[in-house]
């Protein structure tokens, strides 16, 4: 293929080798599993960040409600494993044993209906990925078809998030109230919270993040990327040139909501429960700002953004909590006021001028075709 | 007038169109005709409603009342995307390019090819692209730009951009909204040169307020006041015509 | 539902509702026209509103214990006081953000977005820091208490009457400074065209600080009367900030009286709903409707045709 004959360019080939030696070979050789398991936790966020660097970087779309992806994904995996850890025998000192215990608690004495499915690991996979992708189809073609956009979308997307949390706090037969649904333990009788299952989880997810860096990346490097950018810049002239924008922009938004759903599946696995505190308002501003430090046109930045932002929480919030939120807060008027690009504005700017000077190549400039590709939006 | 014609014999036949704005009637009863090969000039003091009648041809603003067909469709039953799917493209009066994007892709984009969300992820920048881009640049006075950002491009320079953009769909009706204002005298010339050779095989509808250019290339105008037509016919007619002298070229 | 209760009882609960949903009213009433006005005048999402009405709320509190504890006799008109102070101190904040922030800001409404919801980090850990985690109540002066009987079976609380008028005479003053003083007329014509208002020797920076300043002392007005309706604690605001944004997007932007309308609309729809089932299903049945309304009618109820 012509526009995908060089996927990456220099620099962003040297940010994808070093990503995966730092996640695939440092993380791993360097950390104990309870800080590995940190890490994990950390990287679902980014498949969260991915998605919004496609759809609100790239579109121009601002989600506030990706948290209720990145919640309807693990809230499916954490059904299943929830099933398989309610067996009648483990349950037994129930009053209707084999149903989970928060249906038991609020008297519920089956599973309902729309938890069935969930009872299948295949049709759970498939429903990770359909159900959030279904969900956003329909905010997306409701809003986009009648050109809500902007702040206006941004809004509805929060309200969005907000009605979800208050419907699963407040629906606990069935979706395990505030606590979520916890107490998780094997899957397919393989036991989850071992090191051991810590260690081989963390690789699969990392192999699923590569997965969908790459499937970004393709996205990016298409006619379907740059006609997002032009979208952002001159939504008229696109509709003008022949497009339908709402479509692209339903595109791109199903497509962060569906790596935010694994990123939330990962989640589950990862932590070991799925709880309405990773769903709301909060957690999805937040993950946003993750996309934001890490620079919100680029999907290596996300990936960065998510580790060091979180990084920084945990460490803040164990020593000086109420630091916190002061360090959060500046964070975001830094990000927006100071570093519109994030990190990898920093790197671009800073310090990728000085690692070429260091490497100082003597390749004459790229041909238009070709600079064009690679230079078509700027990233790491 | 032109009251005996098949409408079907015109490329454009707009009728009885008229749209309100809270009231406010912008267009009013509008009827006018654009014949294969023809190109029209509309002109008429600012606010006359020029702006409006080509977002209402090209489906930006919905018509509250009126038709308007093309090649025998209705255009105002269609989206903005399928009426430019029909054949007619639209410049604006600000000039619309992509800035983020280098002169190459803002061309590419405006191929013809691979429109849906699927055809663009499949989209193959192959050799009758890239020939027909360079093909198109090179008419734009573009030819040695098109690595360059749109943002780094004069107003000029933008403008023959918008338009190459829209001549690479190759459109049957071109609308250009004042393609010359904000330029230099010699961008002037050049765009002049530029229109007269793109209006080849083609209807084209222009707005535009110097009165030289509109001399030069127009085979007729339509002079536009209060959202209705003051007069229509050649420019040696209008320009002759009493009321079109008292509101518009008599100050 | 229904069917447990008479035609009689159900028009006496449908008041009663109606009247404990009158602060509720003010409240997003006042939170929503500061709103509005910022949103609406300057294009700025302010994601801190909430903490800009936490603010009056302490300051309201504040009063009420310096009051009751030196100068007593003072007690049965604090709330006065404290409304002034509130509104004073919501004010200056807000011309200092607009000041330190938002102007650097314009234009990019998202990131005024992202911006202010830092802010709003920052202002509710600034509030844990000085006033503590807990949540502190105001008390009201004897003549605030109590309701007044209506009809045998409908009791209308006082507080909440007065609430409402004081919500009335707010927004009259504003929709005058806004409609027909001669600053409103220059905060319209920079909304309007902020280079030829510029040019015509319209001091614009100005207008926009005292805006934004004007809105968020609105908020801080919010908060006093807040004090009456819960109590107030860092993060009280953050629950309203959804709320009112959506009430104002409702109204249609930029329409005062749509914000009225809306408020009004859902502010009833929410305490009548409570009446019958829980909470917070309440609030999930209210939020929906207004999302699936705003998804059919995107410029909100009363938008006025504006060209783009
Ligand atoms: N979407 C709209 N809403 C309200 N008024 C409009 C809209 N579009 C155009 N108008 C009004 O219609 C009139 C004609 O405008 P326009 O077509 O731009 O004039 P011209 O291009 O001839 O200078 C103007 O008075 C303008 O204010
Ligand atoms: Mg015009």
């Amino acid at each position: 293929m012509i526009i995908n004959s060089r996927f990456f360019n220099r620099s962003e080939l040297i940010g994808f080798v070093s990503l995966a030696v730092l996640l695939f070979l440092i993380l791993p050789l360097s950390l104990d599993i309870f800080r590995l398991n940190l890490v994990a936790k950390y990287l679902t966020y980014a498949f969260v960040g991915i998605g919004l660097v496609l759809c609100w970087g790239y579109g121009g779309i601002l989600s506030l409600g990706q948290g209720v992806f990145f919640g309807l994904g693990g809230y499916c995996m954490a059904m299943f494993l929830k099933l398989e850890a309610s067996s009648v025998a483990n349950t037994k000192i129930q009053s209707t044993p084999g149903i989970p215990d928060f249906m038991d608690w609020n008297q519920l004495t089956a599973v309902p209906m729309f938890w069935k499915p969930f009872y299948s690991f295949p049709l759970t996979v498939l429903a990770i990925i359909i159900v959030p992708g279904i969900f956003a189809f329909i905010i997306g073609a409701a809003m986009f078809k009648r050109r809500v956009g902007g702040v206006y979308f941004a809004i509805i997307t929060q309200a969005i998030a907000a009605i979800l949390t208050i419907l699963i706090v407040g629906q606990q037969g069935y979706t395990g109230g505030i606590n979520g649904i916890t107490d998780l333990r094997t899957l397919y009788g393989w036991d989850i919270r071992t090191d051991h299952a810590k260690f081989i989880l963390y690789f699969v997810e990392v192999v699923l993040l590569f997965g969908c860096i790459i499937a970004a990346q393709f996205i990016r490097l298409t006619k379907l990327g740059r006609i997002l950018v032009a979208m952002r810049e001159q939504e008229d002239r696109v509709r003008f040139s022949g497009y339908s924008v709402a479509n692209f922009k339903i595109f791109a938004f199903c497509a962060a909501a569906i790596f935010a759903a694994v990123g939330g599946a990962m989640f589950t696995l990862e932590v070991g429960f799925m709880s309405p505190s990773f769903v709301g308002i909060v957690p999805s501003i937040e993950m946003v700002i993750y996309t934001a430090v890490g620079g919100r046109m680029s999907i290596f930045g996300a990936v960065y953004g998510s580790l060091l932002v979180n990084f920084a929480k945990t460490m803040l919030s164990e020593s000086f909590p109420q630091l916190w939120l002061f360090g959060l807060g500046g964070l975001f008027i830094a990000v927006v006021l100071a570093f519109p690009s994030g990190l990898s504005g920093i790197w671009a700017d800073y310090v990728q001028p000085r690692i070429d000077r260091l490497l100082s190549s003597r390749k004459p400039k790229a041909a238009w075709t070709e600079s064009s590709v690679a230079d078509g939006a700027p990233a790491e | 007038m032109l009251i005996g014609h098949q409408p079907k014999e015109f490329l454009l036949a707009v009728s009885g169109l008229t749209v309100s704005f809270d009231g406010f009637k912008a267009v009013n009863d509008l009827s006018f005709y654009v014949e294969e090969n023809e190109i029209r000039v509309i002109i008429g003091p600012n606010g006359a409603g020029k702006t409006t009648v080509l977002d209402l041809i090209c489906g930006k603003t919905k018509a509250t009342e009126g038709s308007i067909q093309f090649r025998g469709k209705e255009l105002t039953k269609l989206k903005e995307n399928e009426i430019v799917k029909t054949g007619v493209g639209r410049k604006f009066q600000t000039p619309s390019v992509f800035e983020d994007l280098s002169v190459f892709e803002n061309l590419e984009i405006s191929f013809p090819r691979g429109r849906s969300v699927f055809g663009s992820l499949t989209f193959q920048r192959d050799a009758k692209v890239k020939e027909r881009v360079e093909e198109v640049a090179e008419m734009i006075f573009l030819k040695d730009k098109l690595s360059t950002y749109a943002d780094e491009l004069s107003h000029g320079q933008k403008q023959w951009l918008e338009i190459g953009m829209l001549l690479i769909q190759d459109p049957d009706l071109l609308m250009l909204d004042e393609p010359v204002a904000g330029m230099s005298v010699s961008e002037r010339a050049k765009t002049a040169e530029l229109l007269n050779r793109i209006i080849k095989n083609r209807s084209v509808l222009v707005i535009e307020h110097d009165m030289k250019f509109v001399e030069d290339i127009a085979h007729k105008v339509t002079v536009l006041h209060q959202g209705q037509i003051l007069s229509e016919g050649t420019m040696e007619k209008v320009k002759n015509d009493p009321k079109v002298i008292e509101v518009y070229l008599g100050h | 539902m229904f069917g447990d209760y008479s035609l009689g009882d159900l028009g006496a609960i449908l008041a009663m509702q109606g009247f404990a949903g009158l602060i509720l009213f003010s409240v997003y009433v006042l939170m929503a026209l500061g709103l509005a006005i910022i949103f609406g005048q300057m294009g700025v999402i302010n994601m801190a509103h909430g903490e800009f009405m936490i603010l009056g709320a302490y300051v309201t509190w504040m009063t009420s214990t310096t009051v009751q504890h030196y100068a007593p006799w003072l007690f049965p008109g604090y709330f006065f006081i404290a409304m002034t102070l509130a509104f004073i101190a919501s004010g200056s904040l807000g011309m200092l953000v607009e000041w330190a922030m938002i102007r650097h800001l314009y234009r990019r409404p998202l990131d005024t977005l992202l911006a202010t919801w830092g802010l709003s980090l920052i202002l509710q850990q600034a509030y844990r820091s000085v006033f503590g985690a807990r949540e502190v109540g105001v008390e009201l002066p004897d003549w605030m208490m109590g309701s007044w009987q209506a009809t045998d079976s409908i009791q209308i609380p006082i507080n909440g009457m007065f609430v409402m008028a004081l919500t009335i005479l707010i927004t009259i003053a504003v929709s005058y400074v806004l409609f027909w003083s001669s600053w409103g007329k220059q905060v319209r014509a920079v909304v309007q065209n902020r280079v030829m208002a510029g040019a015509v020797g319209i001091n614009t920076e100005k207008v926009d600080r005292y805006t934004f300043g004007l809105g968020c002392g609105i908020a801080g007005i919010a908060g006093s009367a807040f004090t009456m309706i819960g109590s107030t604690g860092p993060t009280a605001g953050q629950l309203y900030i959804v709320d009112t944004f959506l009430v104002v997007v409702f109204g249609g932007a930029a329409s005062l009286l749509g914000t009225i309308a809306s408020a009004f609309s859902i502010s009833q729809t929410q305490s009548t709903l409570e009446f019958f089932m829980s909470g917070s299903m309440a609030k999930v049945i209210t939020l929906l409707t207004i999302v699936a309304i705003l998804m059919m009618r995107p410029q909100g109820l009363f938008a006025l045709k504006v060209r783009k």
